[in-house]
């Protein structure tokens, strides 16, 4: 399991922002977090990060209160990808990715020979290698995108947490990093949380999606079960049809705009 | 003649990836430059007389100085040599304040001053020359600077917490900046009614106010060298730490960081060794903001080459203009003159060269 998350609650000032939410998240599943603006999916990803932490109710991370772990060993278990970030300084990718393997490096030591093939490896995966020398500054939102997708896979972290990481791919990356996401799911039994705009996107992806509006969650299961359009219409005010596509191997939604 | 051009572009390459040369290189100009500066002023000293001097001093052997003037080892041992080391100390103590500055507030034009420290020692300091404070002795002054700079910090730090765990960390950069810029508004008015209400002591403070390493005593360079130290010790610890800053907050929280702790000791630190400096040489602008800027193109952001090789280079440059004032210019002209009348079109040069690649 990785994480049990009990009735927590969370303010903003004086509004609430996550409101007594509670729900199990199991090791080696890919979860799609669902919901409309500002709906606290973000709010939702700090609180599992410790980047904030709830005003009440408890989060227990592999069998553990998450507020007991030191930041260091944190940051070997769990990676984020956020969804907006700029980087000030003309850092080379390469230098980005290893940040990756900061973590794992103990203060006053260099790098291994194991850093370096892990960033080569990462870089090879996400066609990141190719700018490998250029400055992180001089790209593209989606290269750079990539670049801090690259190094959260260089973090080597039992847990990943994208905030709407491929928000500025193009549709081939976009296949490309949910592809080398979903397989470190099957082949390393990690967990994946992300939050997704796209729904169709999260349903062809995910084994679990959890959708949020208002502070809480508001349906969750497996996709099968929890997408359909009675969902969507509570959660989104949107009249849609769900089906089965069968080129794409995964329930399809279609809208129908007013 | 092309050939030639290749392989000079290949050697700047290589010098350009090669840490540990520029390091040792460094090492070199600046051990280089202390022995020209000394043997350089009104009284010219060969080098070779300063080595006997120095053997000597360390060894205790009369041997070594048997046929030499008096006057020399006096000039070499109480006069040159401190004011030289405090240069060069006070240098590197300002670029690496400026390269911590700029990691903690993500900001390429923040240096050592972006917090008022300057301005609270300078306020000290007048204050002190004003009301001619003398129960410290010759180390008033630099007392009242120092006291002045540490108040400031504490005020500046005061007015930007924000008590409530928010999303970014306790102190964000604009915040400090903001409140860094109100804060030496007042004191330079503060600043200004004291020179308005000195009548003769007006130009007192404001020579102390340019900067200037005449008259430092050893006392100087040991004050000046513990804070550095301690500071560059402090910085290269938390090197990875300020390079995963520049990622964002969330990022370096994510990738270990205590983006509560660190970026709170970095301040503190980092203004502490400013203080000292100040408050030992007055204010001396440029050196903080242009050293960091010069060597990240050299060596790159990477924090844990950048402070080393800042540190160096920033003892260089301070050193230079110090000689510069001290035995080339017929008037001694106050330090912090000379940084920004050479530094101020230097980084000028250096910035639109910058913007003209980028084009």
């Amino acid at each position: 399991m990785s994480y049990k998350i009990n009735d927590i609650t969370f303010y903003f000032e004086n509004n609430k922002v996550i409101n007594n939410l509670s729900i199990t998240l199991e090791k080696g599943k890919f979860f799609g977090i669902i919901g409309p603006n500002g709906c606290g999916k973000t709010t939702f990803l700090d609180l599992l990060l410790r980047h904030l932490s709830p005003a009440t109710g408890s989060i227990a991370f592999m069998g553990k209160d998450l507020k007991k772990y030191s930041k260091k060993e944190l940051s070997k278990k769990i990676a984020l990808v956020p969804q907006n970030y700029y980087i000030n300084f003309p850092f080379k990718v390469k230098e980005i990715v290893l940040m990756g393997r900061y973590p794992h490096i103990s203060r006053f030591n260099s790098p291994s020979e194991k850093d370096y093939n892990i960033v080569n490896d990462v870089m090879q995966k996400t066609g990141t290698y190719k700018f490998k020398d250029q400055h992180i500054t001089k790209l593209s939102g989606g290269e750079r995108q990539r670049v801090v997708f690259a190094r959260s896979l260089a973090q080597d972290t039992p847990v990943l947490i994208l905030d709407e990481a491929t928000s500025n791919l193009d549709i081939n990356y976009t296949f490309n990093l949910l592809n080398i996401a979903k397989q470190s799911v099957i082949q390393s039994n990690k967990t994946i949380i992300a939050v997704f705009q796209d729904i169709n996107l999260a349903s062809f992806y995910c084994d679990y999606l959890i959708f949020m509006s208002q502070g809480n969650i508001v349906f969750h299961g497996t996709v099968d079960k929890v997408l359909t359009a009675h969902t969507i219409k509570s959660v989104f005010f949107v009249n849609s049809k769900v089906y089965y596509d069968s080129y794409s191997d995964s329930k399809h939604v279609v809208y129908k705009a007013k | 003649m092309k050939a030639l051009f290749v392989k000079f572009k290949l050697f700047q390459k290589w010098l350009r990836n090669s840490f540990k040369i520029q390091l040792l290189a460094l090492i070199f100009i600046l051990s280089g430059a202390i022995f020209v500066s000394v043997s350089m002023g009104y009284v010219k000293i060969p080098c070779g007389e300063i080595i006997k001097i120095l053997l000597y001093k360390i060894s205790g052997e009369a041997f070594f100085i048997k046929d030499i003037n008096d006057l020399f080892s006096g000039i070499v041992l109480d006069v040159r040599l401190p004011r030289i080391l405090t240069a060069a100390i006070v240098g590197s103590g300002l670029a690496l304040s400026g390269v911590v500055f700029q990691g903690i507030l993500l900001n390429p034009l923040a240096d050592p001053y972006t917090l008022g420290v300057s301005s609270g020692a300078a306020f000290g300091a007048s204050l002190a020359l004003f009301f001619n404070f003398d129960f410290c002795g010759v180390y008033s002054v630099s007392f009242f600077a120092f006291l002045g700079a540490v108040l400031t910090l504490v005020f500046v730090l005061f007015l930007s917490f924000s008590g409530k765990a928010s999303l970014d960390n306790q102190f964000s950069s604009n915040n400090l900046i903001l409140s860094g810029i109100i804060v030496t508004a007042i004191l330079s008015a503060g600043i200004n009614f004291l020179k308005f209400m000195a009548d003769e002591q007006v130009s007192v403070i404001i020579f102390w106010l340019m900067g200037s390493f005449n008259s430092k005593t050893w006392t100087d360079v040991l004050l000046t060298l513990v804070f550095v130290c301690t500071g560059f010790l402090i910085f290269l610890f938390y090197a990875m730490d300020l390079n995963l800053m520049s990622l964002g907050n969330k990022m370096a929280s994510s990738l270990g960081v205590d983006t509560k702790k660190t970026p709170f000791i970095l301040l503190v630190a980092s203004s502490l060794v400013t203080a000292v400096c100040v408050s030992v040489s007055g204010i001396i602008g440029f050196v903080g903001l242009l050293v960091p800027h010069m060597m990240r193109s050299v060596t790159g952001p990477d924090n844990k080459k950048l402070i080393p090789v800042s540190m160096l280079a920033g003892a260089i440059l301070l050193l230079c203009a110090d000689t510069i004032t001290r035995a080339f210019l017929p008037v001694e002209v106050p330090i912090g003159v000379i940084t920004a009348l050479i530094g101020g079109p230097f980084f000028c040069y250096i910035f639109k060269k910058k913007q003209n690649k980028l084009n």
